[in-house]
């Protein structure tokens, strides 16, 4: 099987360079994981972030053939040749397909993503309802492996402003937990032109979510919020 | 050489739950507190836990932590110390209520308490009918904790190094621990972290194994660091096999499909666990029930074409069932099997998955060794999580139980830090020998001649541990494995990297990282080919028993000479009457 690989080292290249490989002995049913394994085995000069092989750390978010998804569960049969891989796309590249997730984590930390309750606690667990309980699935589950987030044109647009679909569904994420005592100042936060308001719905970060999992539906949820609250 | 340095109060190391709960204790105590990790914190390997956390709870049916405590102890194989058992048994509760103050979304019951699910080795009364004592978020509690975990870490404002790779400890004269040499991955540079105390909470050593549920970066790196300075690791020899790995796969299947009630059956349609473990069934312990299915396929009754796996049946449960509670392993099977686990059955293998060993501590989380009258703590140093050995999990660990020690061993170990830090307010003189050690260790894959490969090395090495120290042991096998192990690590001295870059250069990174388990590989084989015994997961057929009278002891393994010791269980709890060894049948 055929790959294009992204490859740039600081140290000893002035430019990136697409570099081919051909692997042998690949199944239709492997990861591209599995074939940068091989490939890597071959060439080691060759870095890239990967760990749990099952798409639950979020460490290997990559650009595959034009779109962000993780290598660990992306099965080489549905992949056209040569497969072309690149790091993800408006981030600054540390090397290879490693890049600089820095202003991804500002924006994560940026929204406050922790339960925050002012009441003495009890001396059990907060009771909540299954159906409160349900309304965190789909948010919960994010592995903060920035396919969204790299694939939105907004962020790449205003990289600084806007906080990005990740960052805004791990807002909703406590903005949605019936024990979470912040909403007004979480929405408060949110406010302006800028850190939730440049999402034009393009929808980019639901087509890619490894996870299946739908920030542009959590970003219109905090609007309807922010209405609500303001009326 | 001069090396950059940073000063904290307290360093730890390693960003999974452990660490994180440990720093997260240790931030609120206000001290300045430095995590170290070689990944992301919420890249961790706590991330992938799936069915939950145990804590008698009662929300389900009856419970208490004396049975939790019994169950433990048995499920240990009676080579679990007994005041550990008791103190996390007890701190259970507490623990699993402050994880859901802290954010946790545990799945719910219709009154709006923590959902709790059957797991192996449970019982309510000690042994009698099936308990329900685990702590769910679905059938992902690992990456709810691990996340709420780093979230309420953020809060703190505790100093993270992200992608930092610890190298070695720095130790002095007198033995005291000042902290670790660590290298900042992405600029391959060196930097000193001085620390009145350190945390070593860098989780197991699965990737000794070819096939196994654990993340590549899963080596093991803080019990190499603790052979390296001359101290010892124990209960090496017992390795964790999970019944039901992904049949030649490795990803796992949670514990919890059976919980909910699913069940094994082989090629004859037949639901074997019932010959095995009569009362219990597909409840039984871990090591009980992946010995059955390697029976099972030994004896010509495995499914698939070559007969090399059996079937975990859950499409009786409902699709609602099975999609609602275990939404996680249903896109594991959809992405790795092409099933739905709804409709047909998932194949599965017995599949290396956790290190009950690891680095000797007690219920405080402090590193100990034997001196002649007891046992001895390293000061400034402690150790929790899977890398630890306090020892909770004795010969077999349970299910649910890992999150549950992580959390309970991280924040104890955590408040012995504190104790520690008001009682030594001072850095001690830095110890430059051990600083140039280091240094020089790290050097060595600067070396531009050899002719071994690390990745060849490292394959190698996986598949040797995997032939000749697997579920069920002999002599003979594990003297060939031996042999072999150690030739692997003399041909270590002659491995080469063809990439000396220094910005984020991952093959130098996977060159430490094999070193590490070419000692634990040493350290298993070795400490498994003197327990003449089987206990637990550690199954000799050529001492099929377990023998109380020689063999109810912690081995203690050194890397300097391979040198065994060994040291007593401690069966004396903290206020209960013990649990005495008896025959443990499920």
């Amino acid at each position: 099987m055929r790959f294009r690989i992204y490859r740039y080292n600081p140290e000893t290249d002035t430019a990136p360079r697409m570099q081919d490989y051909e692997v042998e002995g690949l199944e239709p049913t492997m990861m591209l994981r599995d074939a940068l394994l091989r490939i890597k085995a071959q060439d080691e000069t060759l870095s890239f972030r990967h760990s749990c092989g099952e798409g639950v750390c979020g460490s290997d978010g990559m650009n595959i053939n034009g779109r962000n998804g993780l290598a660990c569960i992306t099965p080489l049969g549905e992949l056209k040749e040569p497969v072309v891989v690149r790091p993800l796309p408006g981030l600054p590249v540390v090397r290879d397909l490693v890049v600089d997730m820095s202003r991804f984590w500002h924006h994560y930390r940026s929204v406050r993503p922790y339960l925050i309750v002012h009441d003495p606690v009890p001396e059990v667990e907060f009771r909540q309802l299954p159906a409160h309980r349900d309304r965190l699935d789909g948010l919960y589950e994010c592995i903060l492996c920035a396919c969204c987030t790299t694939s939105c044109p907004s962020f790449w647009w205003n990289p600084e402003r806007f906080r990005g679909p990740a960052a805004l569904l791990q807002a909703y994420r406590f903005l949605a937990d019936s024990r979470d005592q912040e909403t007004e100042s979480r929405l408060d936060e949110l406010d302006g032109p800028y850190r939730l308001f440049r999402c034009h719905t393009i929808m980019n970060c639901a087509a890619v979510c490894p996870k299946g999992l739908n920030p542009t539906k959590a970003i219109h949820a905090i609007k309807k919020l922010m209405v609500e609250h303001a009326i | 050489m001069k090396v950059a340095r940073r000063r904290f109060d307290t360093l730890v190391i390693g960003a999974g739950g452990g660490g994180l709960r440990a720093a997260l204790q240790l931030s609120q105590a206000e001290a300045n507190v430095a995590v170290v990790s070689k990944v992301f914190p919420t890249r961790s390997h706590t991330v992938a836990a799936q069915g939950g956390i145990n804590a008698a709870l009662g929300n389900v049916l009856p419970d208490s932590w004396h049975w939790h405590m019994y169950d433990t102890v048995k499920g240990s194989d009676y080579l679990g110390d007994q005041d550990a058992i008791e103190y996390m048994c007890r701190a259970a509760a507490h623990l699993v209520y402050e994880l859901e103050h802290a954010g946790v979304p545990f799945s719910r019951l219709e009154d709006g308490r923590i959902y709790q699910r059957p797991f192996g080795g449970q019982s309510q009364n000690f042994g009698g009918e099936q308990a329900a004592r685990t702590c769910a978020a679905a059938d992902r509690t690992g990456h709810a904790i691990l996340h709420t975990l780093y979230q309420q870490n953020i809060r703190a404002k505790t100093h993270f190094f992200d992608e930092y790779f610890a190298v070695d400890l720095i130790k002095d004269d007198e033995g005291f621990v000042l902290g670790a040499l660590v290298l900042e991955i992405e600029t391959g540079e060196p930097l000193l972290i001085e620390a009145k105390t350190t945390l070593i909470a860098t989780g197991g050593a699965g990737q000794l194994f070819r096939t196994n549920t654990n993340a590549h970066i899963n080596t093991g790196d803080g019990m190499a660091m603790v052979l390296r300075a001359g101290l010892p690791l124990q209960d090496m020899e017992f390795f964790q096999f999970h019944p039901t790995g992904i049949a030649g796969k490795g990803m796992l299947i949670t514990e919890g499909a059976r919980g909910e009630g699913g069940y094994l059956i082989n090629k004859d349609g037949e639901r074997f666990m019932e010959r095995y473990a009569p009362k219990a069934r597909d409840l039984a312990s871990r090591d009980v029930v992946s010995r059955a299915i390697a029976i099972e396929v030994r004896e010509g009754r495995g499914c698939g074409p070559d007969g090399d796996h059996v079937l975990l049946k859950l499409d009786h449960l409902g699709e609602e069932t099975v999609h609602k509670r275990l939404p996680g392993i249903c896109e594991m099977a959809r992405i790795f099997l092409g099933i739905d686990p709804a409709e047909q059955p998932i194949p599965v293998y017995p599949t290396a998955h956790y290190t009950m060993g690891g680095i000797p501590t007690d219920r405080f989380g402090r590193v100990v060794v034997p001196v002649d009258s007891g046992e001895e703590a390293i000061p400034g140093l402690y150790a929790a999580g899977e890398c630890a050995c306090v020892s909770v999990h004795g010969a077999n660990r349970l299910g649910g139980n890992s999150l549950l020690d992580i959390v309970v061993f991280g924040r104890a170990a955590a408040n012995d830090i504190i104790k520690f830090l008001r009682e030594n307010r001072y850095h001690r003189p830095l110890a430059q020998d051990g600083v140039d050690a280091a240094l020089a260790h790290l050097a060595r894959w600067d070396r531009k001649t050899g002719s071994e490969s690390v990745a060849a090395l490292r394959a190698e090495l996986q598949a040797v541990m995997e032939e000749y120290c697997g579920v069920f042991r002999t002599a003979e096998v594990l003297e060939q494995g031996l042999d072999k192990v150690l030739e692997l690590k003399a041909r270590l001295d002659d491995a080469v990297l063809t990439d000396h870059s220094r910005v984020f250069n991952t093959a130098r990174i996977e060159a430490l990282e094999l070193e590490n388990l070419m000692d634990l590989a040493v350290a298993t084989v070795t400490s498994a080919l003197a327990r003449q015994e089987s206990r637990g997961a550690h199954s000799r057929v050529d001492f099929p028993e377990r023998d109380d009278q020689r063999w109810l002891k912690h081995t203690l393994f050194y890397r300097e000479g391979r040198r065994l010791d060994y040291k007593p269980v401690r069966m004396k709890p903290l206020t209960v009457e013990p649990f005495p060894p008896r025959e443990r049948v499920y």
